[in-house]
This record gives C-alpha cells, structure tokens and sequence, in this order.
C-alpha cells in the first residue's frame, strides 16, 4: 500500500485532535513536496517571508492547475481575502472604513459593553445547569450574535446564517472520498444563497441609512468609492463569515484549554489582568486558522533551500509555524505570560487578519465572563468531537459537567 | 563582575526621546544604583514627529505629545538646565548652574537643533521661524491660526514638505524655495524626488526648485517677503527655515572626545570613541547626536535623524551601561523612517542614499502607491513605500540578507515595468536642507586640538 503523504495524513480526520506530532514531523522535513505537486511550509521564518512575500498570489486564478472546486468556485467573484493587491488593498480600505481607524476609530470599543451583555445573557441562561455543551451555549451565539448586530442582519435569521455557514466550512475538507463532490457544490449554493441574502438587505438600506455596516457600505462613499453590487455581496458574506466562525473555536478552545491546565485556570481567575496575554497564547497554542492552503508563487522562489515553481500551490501551516521550537522558546507548553508572542493566529502580512481587535475583545471578554464560572467543572470528553474542517479547527461540541 | 549587575551613578545629558528611553531600560535592566537626567529644555520629555504635523493642523496642542513613559524611572531630572562641558579625568558633567555631577556611566544624548538662518538680522525679524522644538510649534502653529496670506518654507526636505503639506491643508497659500531639483531628493533621490515635486504641485505649493532664498525683506522689524537667485521675489508674512539640524555637540569641544560637526562617534556598542579613536568604556552616545559603524553598510559611520533609531540605539546603550562585557550587544537595527504628507504615508527602510539604482518593484508612480527598491553593486540597500507600509518587512529581510538587486520579477501588484534607473542621490552640498540620513565615512572625526588633561 502506498503510504499516505504528510498532508494526507495531516488532514486525515482521525488525527484531528491532535496534529501536533504531524507539524513536528513536517517541520523536521523542510519543504516538501507532496505527491498532488503542492508544497507545504511549517517552520515559523519561512511562512513569515512568504506572508511578506509581493511575489506569492491568494487568488485562485494564479495556479498553473487549479483544481475542479476551484475554477466552479471562481464563477463567483473572489472577496478581497481571495485577491491580490491592488484590488485586495482597494475592497480592504473599503470595507475598512465603517469598521475602524482612520475612520471609525471607535467602532470596536464601543461594543464593549454590548459583548459583556450579551456574555453574561448567555451564562446567565445556563447557570443552574449540570451539563453545559460550551459551543451551542455559549462560544457560538456570542460572535454570531456580535457580528450579525455590526452587518445589521436580523437576529431571527440566525438559524439560515448558521445552516449556510456549516455547508460552507464543511466544503474546505480536503478529504477525498465519494460524498466530496457534493460537499463542494452544496458550500456553493450556501455561499451563492447567503450573497444573495445580504445583497437584497443592504439594498433595502440604500438610501435609509441606520447606525449598522452594510448601511454605511451602501450609503457612505470615502476616496476609494464604493462597492459594486457583486463586490458589496462578496465582501459582506466575507465578512459574516469570517467574522464570527473563527471566534466560535477560540472561545471553545480558550475553554478547552484551561479545563486542561488548571494551574493557568487559577492564575487567570486571581489575576485577570493577564488575560489579553492568555489570549494571545491561545492563538498561538490552539489557533482557529490551522493552515492557509491558497497560496501560489508567481515566479520560482526558493524556500529553505527548495525551488517552488510558478504556479504550484503552496499551503502556509500557520499552526506548525505557532509550535517551532526555533522561534518560540518551549513551544509545546500553554504559558499565559509568554512574552514576545508573535503568532501566526491571525495570519500576517497584507492579509492580517481584518477583525483581529474585535475577535480579540470578544474573546478576552468571553472568556473572562465565564472563567469564574467554570470551577466547578470538567471536561466530559477530552479529546470532543472535532469539525471535519482540518483548516478551520475546532471542537463540534465542547460537554462539560459539573463536579 | 562578571555576571553581576551595575550600580554606579549614571548620568544622561539630553532629557528626550533617547535620554527617556534609555533610563527606562537602564531601571528595566534592573540598575539600582543613582540616575540623573539633565536637559536643557524646560519640559519633561516629549515626542517630535507631531510637531510638523498633527499639531501644525491644530488637531493635536503643542502641550499635548509628551511622551508615554513606559516605567518609573526613579531619577534626579535636571530640567531648563545646559551641560556645558565634561571633566573627563574628575569624570564630571558641568552644568550651566554650576554644578558638577560626577558620574560613572555617561550617556550623551543632546539630539540636534534647527540649522538657524544664516544671517541674524533677517533671522530675527517678526515671522522668521524654525521648528525643532515643542515651542517653535506652539509659536508656528499659533502664526498658521492667524491665517497669514503666504508662508514661505526655506528646504524641502522631510520637515519643511510636511510643513508645506500642514499649510495647504489650513487652506494657506505657501511657497517651498529648495536649492536642489526637488524636494526630498537628498533623502529618497530623483525618481521620488521628481514625484513628490509633482506631488505637492498637484496640492497647489508653489514650488521653486533649483533657487536659493538670498534675502528675507523686512519693514518695522516684520517679515514682509523674500527674494530668490532668479532674481524672482515674493511677499511672504511668515517664513520657516527648514534647513535641516544641526548636532548639539559643542558642549564637547574640549572633552576629549571625537564629537565635531557631524556628531559623536561611537562603536556599535554605542560606546564613544576619544579624539584618537580610542574607545572608551564610561561615555556612551545615542539618538540624533550619535555616528554608528553599520555592517550592512560597509561599516560606514551613520548619522541618522529617525525616531525609531533614537529608540533603538538608547536600548542598546542602556543595556551595555550595565552590562559586563560578554553580554553586550551591538546596535544593528536597520535605519528606518516615515513621514506623512499630503495624504500620503512614505516609509523607508535601509540607506537609500547608500545607492546607485532604484526601481519600483510594487504599485506605480501614476497611482500614487508603490515600493522603490534602491541598490548598491548589485544587492539591495533600501526600500521606500508610499502607501504601502505593509510590503516593508520583505524588503527589510532583503536588506539585512544582501538579496540581489535589482529584486526578482513577479509581484503582483507591479504596475510600473520599467528597468532600474541612477537612483540619482545629489551630493548633500548642493541642496538648501541637511539630509536626515547621512553616511559620513568610516574613521571617527580626530578633533586637531590636543587637551591637556587636568586642567
Ligand atoms: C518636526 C519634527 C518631525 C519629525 N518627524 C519624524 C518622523 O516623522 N519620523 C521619524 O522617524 N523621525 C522624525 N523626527 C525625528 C525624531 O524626532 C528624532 O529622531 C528624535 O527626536 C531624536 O531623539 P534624541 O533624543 O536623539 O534627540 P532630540 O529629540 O533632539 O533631543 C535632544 C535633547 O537634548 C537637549 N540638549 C541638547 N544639548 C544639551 C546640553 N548641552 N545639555 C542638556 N541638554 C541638551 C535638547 O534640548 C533636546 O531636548 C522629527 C523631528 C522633528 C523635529
Ligand atoms: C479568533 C478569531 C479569528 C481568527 C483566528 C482569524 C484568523 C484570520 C487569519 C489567519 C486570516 C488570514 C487569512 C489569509 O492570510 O489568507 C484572517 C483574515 C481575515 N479575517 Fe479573521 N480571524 C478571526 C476573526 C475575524 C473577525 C471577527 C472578522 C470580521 C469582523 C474577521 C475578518 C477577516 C477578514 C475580512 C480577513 C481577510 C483579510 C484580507 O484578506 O485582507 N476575522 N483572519
């Protein structure tokens, strides 16, 4: 039998729990190449030059093959995480503008108080339980909750968001085998389906202007002008997505892990000052973004002495990076006061992360309101069931019970 | 002492971003023994790069930039009080109010002062100003306010462009009088040199390149206009003199030491050098005052006007102050900068004077955002973005590894595919504005006079 490829393995679902092992291995290797002809990068130095890299592509369209998913995906317009500059930087400035500096400095800050509100709602609904699953009850409704109150989307149209958004992530498994092919075509259609929706809301808006950012995205131009109706669709579904799915998994993890080390657990309860740092750590421990697989070359470069064609895809493996021992001293301990922490958790470079400060005080707030909470509690399964996605990675359900 | 900490006295002349920075780190280093700041400003320590800019637009009040500190410092400030000298066998700083602080650790951080216009008479007329300090920008920005009918900038260089840039944006008429063929050219060369000329054109300055100012014209004592080589003239109710800085190194003449003109020498432990180019061990040097041997740049001493080195290089000095000798380390940072003006962030990494070529690697010209990439036989020294920060870092490795230039084809936002051209950098002689970026040679400045010490 033929033995898998590093990649194989590292996406194969039963080592979801724990792809530790495998980025140790890969990062043993160097860059290497795998037999579909990508290439995959896990030590920190080099995925940080490449994310700096002018000459590495996120657009699909760069690759010499792409494959079938792709081109049907490329149907559709890419939103700007899927683009090069200077289109990239254009829908970036423009979606920046209602969402923070320069023009809206304060948009983050101000929800401050909303996210502890809502925070403690959702604590306060399962205080008497027994058995608490931390994702349905509490690190899913809150980013979606936050992120939909920002767009402007109608809380009760949460339950569509969550079906679209399921079909969506579940279509980034690179696990071949029959049932792929309808995994891609039906995150299409929940892609096209939520575009659509968004489209017809912000246009309802055009013209009415209210306080949320689809709103401003259809009635405020700045110096770049606005966007069109497709780039308005694509970047509001963007948006929505990326803005709520990632934080659903670090909150489960920040759970996940402190359950895991009560000693961290105790500290962060007496010193909650050390939070921001906690959360930091987290994102470099267990970051949502495992693995960034769109990446292409537009000329040959050379990566840690290995030529990478033009054209050959190149998957960054942001979570391998976060655990090299060449950068990050003792890499594989959970250490809430490490200093100097510059993890790959919200990528790096033109593409950094767009809603890193919200997803930052979402968490910190989160995780602070429940901590005093969780004392009482442990982990009902360890490892929980894991997504399929080994991309975006996270618990399915996180059980805890108390005693 | 191997291993162990030091606790002398150390003294720090110059209370600004250098001197502040680098008491923060001396107590972060654990230094208990006794720390005095002396400076010759009235104020405790605050930050420049506003002045020329936040604060000329009346967003920001000239009172309102002092700088963050990060700790207690737990130090003896001596503020509105000049160093005029040091004994360097006593091992004593002598203030201007007599008193003489004996020291064991020396740190020289006097930055520069504005090049004052050449003639004292004009200089002194109602509405000739400079801007170094926090002061010239409560005085420029309070002239600005009363909305004066044309104001008269004398160098383009970084501080007199963003000046031009603070005016047109208050709606005022200004003119820009620069001696080379562009403004920015003696930092950045003559493909950004002729770009922002254009730049600041298209937002209404009136520029004049190519002429020098010979005469400020004034009547009852007041600025009433200018005249320039050409023979041209303007009316003019305030002028700024932007012409560049000078270092505060006068106070050292007879220290021994090798300060002069284009600053204080020291090793890339930031430890001075004397006149002979002896180093020493006890006096150490930081920020605008200092000249660093550079590795990435042939070892050529550095003088730089960045604030970011003012930082960096203080770090390092403090660290060595108190460190024994093993476990110092060299300041190597790569000289980087930014500036904003006309809507435009410009950032540079590296020495782009330090160059024979440039190209623009990302963006274009047209568009007003993109990455020139300068070389020097055939590696790449330098890169400047114009809206376009986030690109620095690539090119900020390529500096430090001495990557090819011109850099590899393939980036996907390059819109101008031209061939690289004469990065076209002018000799510092032919411009109105000192550059804030030199590279002066490789030998510590001997001073001729030999000190008799002791007396
Ligand atoms: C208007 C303006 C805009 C700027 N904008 C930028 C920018 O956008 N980006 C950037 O990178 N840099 C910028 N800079 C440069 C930056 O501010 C300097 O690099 C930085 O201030 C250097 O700090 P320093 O502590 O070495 O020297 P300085 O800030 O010059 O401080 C030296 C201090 O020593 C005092 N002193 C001098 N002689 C004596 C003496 N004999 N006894 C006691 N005290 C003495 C002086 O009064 C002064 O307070 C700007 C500077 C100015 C003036
Ligand atoms: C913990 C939560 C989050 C994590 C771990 C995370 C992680 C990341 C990462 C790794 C990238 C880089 C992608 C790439 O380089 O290709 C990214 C990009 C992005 N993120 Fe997040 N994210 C989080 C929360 C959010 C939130 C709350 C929002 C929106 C409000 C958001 C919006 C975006 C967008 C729009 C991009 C694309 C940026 C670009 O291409 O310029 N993210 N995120």
């Amino acid at each position: 039998m033929q033995p898998d490829t590093l990649f194989q393995r590292i996406t194969d679902y039963a080592n979801r729990a724990d792809p530790y092992p495998l980025y140790a291995e890969l990062r043993e290797n160097g860059v290497t190449r795998q037999d579909d002809g990508s290439y995959l990068v896990g030590t920190y130095h080099e995925i940080a030059a490449l994310l700096h890299d002018p000459r590495i592509s996120s657009d699909y369209r760069s690759r010499t093959h792409p494959d079938e998913a792709m081109i049907r995906r490329n149907e559709r317009p890419p939103s700007f995480i899927g683009l090069d500059d200077p289109e990239h930087d254009r829908l970036r400035r423009i979606a920046m503008r209602p969402f923070g500096p320069p023009h809206s400095p304060g948009r983050i800050d101000e929800l401050h108080g909303d996210i502890t509100r809502i925070a403690e709602e959702l604590i306060d609904a399962f205080r008497g339980a027994d058995r608490i699953d931390i994702v349905d009850e509490f690190a899913y409704p809150l980013p979606v909750t936050v992120i939909c109150r920002l767009l402007g989307v109608p809380h009760e149209d949460v339950p569509r968001i969550r079906a679209w958004t399921n079909a969506i992530i579940d279509s980034f498994d690179f696990t071949p085998g029959a049932d792929q092919e309808k995994r891609q075509q039906a995150g299409l259609d929940a892609r096209d389906a939520m575009a659509r929706y968004l489209g017809e809301l912000a246009g309802g808006r055009r013209g009415h202007p209210s306080e949320d950012m689809l709103s401003a995205l259809v009635n405020d131009a700045g110096p770049e002008g606005r966007l069109t109706d497709v780039e308005l669709m694509a970047t509001a579904t963007l948006l929505l997505i990326a803005g709520h799915e990632t934080t659903v998994n670090l909150i489960t993890n920040g759970v996940l892990t402190l359950l895991r080390h009560p000693d961290a657990h105790k500290r962060l309860r007496d010193e909650p000052g050390l939070m921001p740092r906690a959360v930091e750590e987290l994102l470099r421990y267990e970051p949502p973004v495992h693995m960034l697989p769109q990446r292409t070359p537009l000329a040959d470069i050379e990566v840690a002495g290995v030529t990478v064609p033009k054209g050959a895809p190149l998957i960054l493996m942001l979570a391998s990076g976060n655990r090299d021992p060449l950068r990050f001293d003792d890499p594989d301990r959970f250490d809430p006061e490490r200093e100097d922490n510059q993890h790959f958790g919200f990528g790096s470079g033109i593409h950094n992360c767009f809603g890193a400060p919200l997803a930052r005080l979402e968490t910190q707030i989160a995780l602070g309101a429940l901590l005093p909470y969780l004392d009482d509690f442990h982990l009902l399964d360890d490892p929980p069931p894991y997504r399929r996605s080994p991309l975006l990675r996270g618990p399915r359900h996180l059980l805890i019970a108390r005693g | 002492m191997s291993g162990e900490r030091y606790d002398g006295r150390i003294v720090v002349v110059g209370a600004s971003l250098a001197g502040l920075r680098a008491a923060e780190t001396l107590r972060d280093e654990g230094f208990a023994g006794s720390l005095t700041l002396v400076g010759e400003e009235p104020h405790l320590p605050y930050d420049r790069p506003p002045l020329s800019k936040q604060v000329l637009l009346g967003r920001v009040s000239a009172q309102d930039v002092g700088l963050p500190s990060r700790r207690d410092v737990d130090a003896r400030w001596k503020l509105g009080v000049r160093a005029r000298g040091i004994d360097p066998v006593a091992k004593q700083v002598l203030l201007d109010d007599g008193e003489r602080l004996p020291f064991d650790r020396l740190l020289i951080a006097t930055g520069t002062r504005a090049r004052a216009w050449p003639d004292p008479a004009e200089a002194a007329l109602d509405g000739v100003l400079t801007l170094r300090t926090r002061d010239d920008a409560d005085r420029l920005a309070e002239r600005l306010d009363a909305g004066p009918r044309r104001v008269l900038v004398i160098g383009a260089g970084f501080t007199g462009s963003e000046i031009a840039s603070a005016c047109r944006e208050r709606g005022l008429e200004v003119t820009v009088a620069e001696r080379g063929p562009a403004p920015l050219v003696g930092a950045l060369g003559g493909t950004l040199g002729a770009f922002a000329a254009r730049l600041q054109r298209a937002h209404g300055v009136d520029l004049r390149c190519g002429v020098t100012v010979t005469a400020l014209n004034g009547g009852n004592g007041r600025l009433t206009g200018a005249e320039f080589s050409d023979g041209s003239r303007i009316e003019a109710d305030v002028a700024v003199v932007a012409l560049g800085a000078v270092r505060n190194t006068e106070w050292l003449a007879g220290s021994g030491l090798a300060a002069g003109p284009r600053g204080v020498a020291c090793d890339a432990g930031c430890r001075a050098f004397d006149m002979y180019g002896i180093v020493t061990d006890d006096v150490f040097v930081a920020g605008d005052v200092a000249r660093f041997p550079h590795p990435l740049f042939e070892y050529q001493m550095l003088s730089l006007e960045h604030w970011g080195n003012a930082v960096a290089q203080a770090e390092v000095a403090a660290h060595n102050m108190v460190s024994p000798g093993p476990r110092r380390r060299p300041h190597l940072t790569v000289p980087a900068f930014w500036s904003s003006q006309f809507g435009l962030n410009i950032k540079s990494v590296g020495v782009p004077t330090f160059s024979d070529q440039v190209v623009i690697a990302q963006g274009s010209l047209r568009e007003g955002r993109l990455i020139a990439v300068y070389g020097y036989r055939g590696r790449v020294t330098a890169a400047v973005s114009v809206n376009r920060a986030k690109w620095l870092e690539h090119y900020q490795h390529l500096i430090e590894t001495a990557a090819p230039f011109p850099p590899g084809p393939g980036a996907a936002d390059l819109l101008d595919t031209g061939p690289p051209v004469s990065s076209d950098v002018p000799d510092p002689q032919h411009l109105s504005h000192g550059p804030t970026v030199a590279l002066t040679g490789h030998l510590p400045d001997r001073r001729l006079t030999l000190v008799r010490q002791g007396d």
